[in-house]
């Protein structure tokens, strides 16, 4: 290819931007992620799964400026008793972060793992590879074939202490690419947690096995700055029995693609997924969600709660796959948005696609704005326009927040959400 | 206390008049009953009070304690004094009814400069007035009146009236809905809030609401007008004849 050519092809100028990290076990699966790359090229915007979402910012070389917010804000979690892995800028923070020791667990850096014969050569690139079809998700193959960074979580028993992800963000024009590869072993259980703003441009990739019977709890704030841009993917496959519980916050950004992909592979196994987002103004949120279901009786939920207000954007692309023989499945889909003005938009795209004959599948898609008859039964009872506002989105988002099982973590991300809808009204 | 001159009243959206020039005046401790036939403007004066949109007030005054009411937002008419307890309560969904207690009573106390009430000395204040209504403790968890009875949502309003203790309280056709038993359980609550510093306009349809809760007063209104005022044998009157006479009457 010629050099002007090589210019005015994203892909290519992306990919001759970055630099493949030395690998020993990985090396392979980061090639074959560059050639699956370099096959489907970067998303743009006549592709049908970036239809809602601009993907400009996502694909250009250099990474946006995003202002790094100063904040009195005390962090996510910080009450938490839990295992500190910080990166900075996507730079692993040794100083910051706890020692990664604690039973039932082996935590490794992904930078640091070089045996050859590691078990996450297993799983590095592997679901995120099964993930491409039928629905091509590029910057996943980037993340892999170019990662920094990132954590090997392997759970074989129950820690006593949920593992959280730190993210800081502190340098305006920050590029980081992490991926974590998660695996539980028959039987074990974890919690993981992750927040903060974490880069300029995020591109974060986490890969999660769950073996029979284990169950997997992922509780993720993504806030603060306001013009940072983030992609982010989580591909799961579920065994037996299994369980996967997923939920999100996010607070400002002016872009933020979460994708899910989660493959139910084993009977019985159960996968939620919930985000509540609150978006102000220059805000682009787009969750695109896609749930196999490839085994009998397993169950899925998806529910999904935007506030928009002052032209923020909200997109759900939620799909729920019913494969052949995946009968007695029982599948769930909610996405709704509260617009608390007239300039806000929010693009939905439920999808259904079944090809099994005993299954319950249901979903639906509402936008609105506050019940004006509440908002004047609450004024009527003395309480202002503003804390009943705030009360009724709160209320609102509930059924999204309902889904984090952990009462404590669930208050801390309701008292979150009306700090800041207290933060913004008046 | 509550004072209603010449008070005039159009529907915002349409060029309806609904008051045609309403007076009313209520002392402190003092019980009014209005009553009159369907789409006699009794529920508009109520909204009208309170504050609810969608309607024009084209003329009339209405105060509480010489302050002007019409001038107010909903929520400082509340912490001024006035309550309404409303004909069709509202379903709040992932509101629990215990955190809408407390904001509201803490809300008004902020308005009036007030110390707010702890969570302590709250929980033991609304827990004994729920009890004398009859109100359980599931009742006060759930969300605001999101799969309460009729009944239990009557019983709702009036735990609210009696935790904010408003000065003047109107209950808009609070019978509706209501069983015997319900109603007495409702008549009890209402009764044991009544007192010298206090004033009641009960809006009804039936005289059997004022069985339970005798007024002073009795106004018969109709077309937009307070027609006849008499005392508690005016609502007999209306009992057993019917509106008919008594507007051929005035008529």
């Amino acid at each position: 290819m010629s050099e002007v050519a090589m210019k005015e092809d994203p892909t290519e100028a992306m990919i001759a931007s970055l630099s493949m990290p030395d690998s020993t076990w990985g090396a392979a699966a980061r090639e074959d992620a560059l050639a699956r790359l370099r096959t489907i090229g970067l998303p743009q915007r006549r592709d049908e799964y970036w239809k809602y979402t601009r993907p400009d910012t996502l694909t250009q070389v250099d990474a946006p400026k995003a202002a790094v917010l100063q904040s009195d804000e005390e962090a996510m979690f910080e009450e938490v008793d839990r295992l500190r892995i910080v990166f900075v800028d996507g730079v692993f923070d040794a100083d910051a972060s706890d020692d990664l020791s604690l039973e039932g667990v082996t935590i490794e850096r992904l930078a640091a793992a070089d045996s050859d014969l590691h078990w996450a050569k297993n799983l590095y690139g592997v679901l995120e590879a099964r993930g491409q079809s039928p629905v091509q998700r590029p910057l996943a193959a980037l993340n892999t074939a170019f990662a920094t960074d990132g954590v090997l979580i392997h759970v074989t028993g129950k820690p006593s202490k949920p593992i959280s992800l730190i993210y800081n963000h502190k340098s305006d024009t920050s590029d980081a690419i992490l991926h974590h590869c998660i695996k539980l072993d028959a039987g074990a259980e974890m919690t993981l947690l992750e927040n903060g703003p974490a880069a300029a441009r995020f591109n974060k990739v986490m890969e999660v096995e769950i073996a029979d019977n284990a169950s997997f709890h992922h509780v993720r704030a993504q806030g603060r700055d306001h013009e940072r841009r983030t992609a982010t993917h989580i591909f799961a496959r579920l065994g037996t029995e299994s369980a996967f519980h997923s939920f999100t916050m996010t607070m400002n950004g002016v872009l933020t693609r979460n994708d899910c992909v989660i493959e139910l592979t084993g009977d019985d196994a159960i996968a939620n997924v919930a985000g509540a987002c609150v978006g102000d103004g220059d805000f682009h949120h787009d969750d695109t969600v896609f749930i196999t279901h490839d085994a009998v009786n397993c169950n899925s939920r998806q529910v999904f709660k935007k506030v928009l207000r002052n032209g923020a954007v909200g997109v759900f692309q939620g799909k729920i796959l019913v494969k052949a023989g995946a009968q007695k499945t029982d599948g769930y889909q909610i996405s709704q948005a509260l617009m608390l003005d007239d300039d806000s938009q929010f693009l939905a795209k439920p999808e259904l696609e079944i090809y099994a004959d005993d299954v319950a599948c249901s979903h639906g898609s509402t936008s609105g704005a506050i019940d004006e008859d509440a908002l004047f039964y609450l004024r009527s009872r003395g309480v202002p326009t503003d804390e009943a506002t705030n009360l009724l989105t709160l209320a609102f988002l509930a059924e999204a927040v309902e889904e984090i099982e952990d009462e404590s973590l669930r208050e801390g991300m309701t008292a979150r959400l009306g700090a800041w809808l207290e933060r913004r009204s008046g | 206390m509550l004072n209603i001159k010449n008070l005039q009243v159009e529907l915002e959206d349409e060029d309806k008049k609904i008051l045609k020039g309403v007076d009313l005046q209520i002392n402190g401790g003092e019980v009014h009953a209005i009553m009159g036939p369907n789409g006699s403007g009794k529920s508009t004066l109520s909204y009208v009070l309170s504050g609810k949109g969608g309607y024009e007030v084209t003329g009339g005054t209405a105060t509480l304690e010489d302050v002007d009411l019409l001038e107010m937002e909903p929520e400082e008419r509340a912490a001024a004094g006035l309550f309404l307890a409303f004909q069709y309560p509202v379903e709040i969904p992932g509101v629990g009814n215990m955190t809408f207690l407390r904001t509201a009573v803490n809300a008004q106390r902020k308005a009036r400069g007030e110390e707010e009430m702890s969570a302590a000395e709250f929980l033991k204040v609304v827990r004994a007035k729920a009890k004398e209504l009859k109100i359980d403790a599931d009742m006060l968890k759930r969300p605001v009146n999101m799969g309460f009875s009729g009944g239990e949502k009557k019983r709702n309003e009036i735990l609210q009236m009696a935790m904010l203790e408003p000065k003047m309280c109107i209950l808009d056709e609070t019978d509706s809905g209501l069983d015997v038993d319900a109603m007495k359980l409702v008549a009890e609550g209402v009764n044991a809030l009544r007192s010298e510093g206090r004033g009641f306009l009960v809006i009804t349809h039936y005289q059997r609401l004022l069985d339970h809760i005798k007024p002073d007063f009795v106004h018969i209104m109709a077309d937009g007008r307070i027609v006849k005022s008499g005392g508690p044998e005016l609502a007999l009157e209306v009992e057993n004849n019917g509106y008919a006479d008594i507007l051929a009457e005035v008529a």
